[in-house]
């Protein structure tokens, strides 16, 4: 039993012990608070759905080094985000930029919930014009 | 029966666009925002001669074939024996950039394998790959004469796509076979 408890606690103890490298490290505070931010925002594009921060595959390392190197060189979040989407094309940032291909993301939820308001202020209506003493089993038939 | 008239016309709505999306191919693959632009520039060693340089200029004037490559890149080896075919037979000349990959063993592959490149750019560390965007080796962008990339096939070429996606592209000039 209790070489079990070890086991069970030794196994568990495993997943503790990833190994990213996580780059650069910047002198500057503000600017690591930037690093650490971008990285964060840059998708993975060899393993999609993770972001570059997390991501220990090669191109996530490169992009990395890309960005740490024009933090360097002192460009802008808006720079490098245009170096990226270059590249990579808009999918490369978790946060897409607002912009004629990428508006109708941005929009589509508040058009979702606006035409489900509407739908559902219009089924209200109707209800509340129905007769109330109206038979339920028929309601469906007469429609 | 009215009222299942809207739901019914939403419902298809994304059944449609669910069938497009599932219909979309290799969901990896990215449309390339190179397609229509001029090839990305750039200036590398040669694979097989670290002092000769080759770049953008070179591949110039004729459709061409930019094979992204590795020894590390299992598809690649898959794709090998096609890239021979077509050098054989002098379809479209063909370059390599040999990303991310150590020199000697790239060298002992084509050795090994057979050497379908004119020549290949050796990008060590992945400069170039970032510029030419690309994420997953085998990559392959056809460039027309003019320097434009006008196509982009992610993963192993194979005689199917060749013949869908490339020769269709290429029109009747360049050597084209």
């Amino acid at each position: 039993m209790k070489r079990l408890i070890v086991l069970v606690v030794t196994t568990l103890l495993v997943s503790t012990a990833f190994a990213i490298d996580k780059g650069k490290k910047f002198d500057d505070p503000e600017m690591q608070a930037r690093y650490e931010r971008l990285i964060s925002e840059v998708r993975c594009l060899q393993c999609q759905n993770q972001s570059i921060k997390d991501s220990n595959v090669s191109l996530a390392a490169d992009l990395r080094r890309e960005i740490a190197r024009m933090i360097d060189e002192g460009q802008t979040d808006e720079e490098i985000a245009d170096f990226l989407v270059v590249r990579y094309g808009e999918f490369a940032l978790y946060r897409p930029r607002t912009t004629g291909k990428t508006l109708v993301l941005w929009l589509a939820p508040f058009l979702l919930v606006l035409f489900g308001g509407f739908a559902l202020v219009r089924v209200l209506r109707h209800r509340m014009s129905l007769p109330i003493d109206d038979d339920v089993a028929k309601e469906g038939q007469s429609e | 029966m009215n009222r299942f008239v809207w739901p019914l016309i939403a419902v298809a709505g994304l059944l449609v666009f669910l069938v497009m999306g599932l219909r979309h191919g290799d969901p990896r693959a990215l449309p390339s925002p190179f397609i229509g632009e001029p090839a990305p520039v750039f200036e590398l060693p040669t694979l097989m001669n670290p002092e000769v340089n080759i770049g953008t200029n070179t591949f110039a004037g004729d459709y061409a074939l930019v094979n992204v490559w590795a020894t590390w890149c299992v598809m690649c080896r898959a794709e090998h024996p096609f890239l021979l075919e077509l050098a054989a037979r002098k379809a479209i000349p063909i370059y390599g950039i040999n990303w991310r990959d150590s020199r000697l063993e790239a060298m002992r592959w084509l050795d090994e394998l057979g050497d379908p490149y004119l020549a290949s750019a050796y990008d060590e560390d992945g400069r170039v790959g970032i510029d030419w965007g690309v994420y997953g080796a085998p990559e392959t962008f056809l460039v027309d004469p003019e320097g434009t990339v006008i196509y982009k096939h992610l993963g192993p070429l194979d005689p199917v796509i060749w013949q869908r996606e490339f020769v269709a592209r290429m029109s009747g000039g360049g050597q084209a076979k």
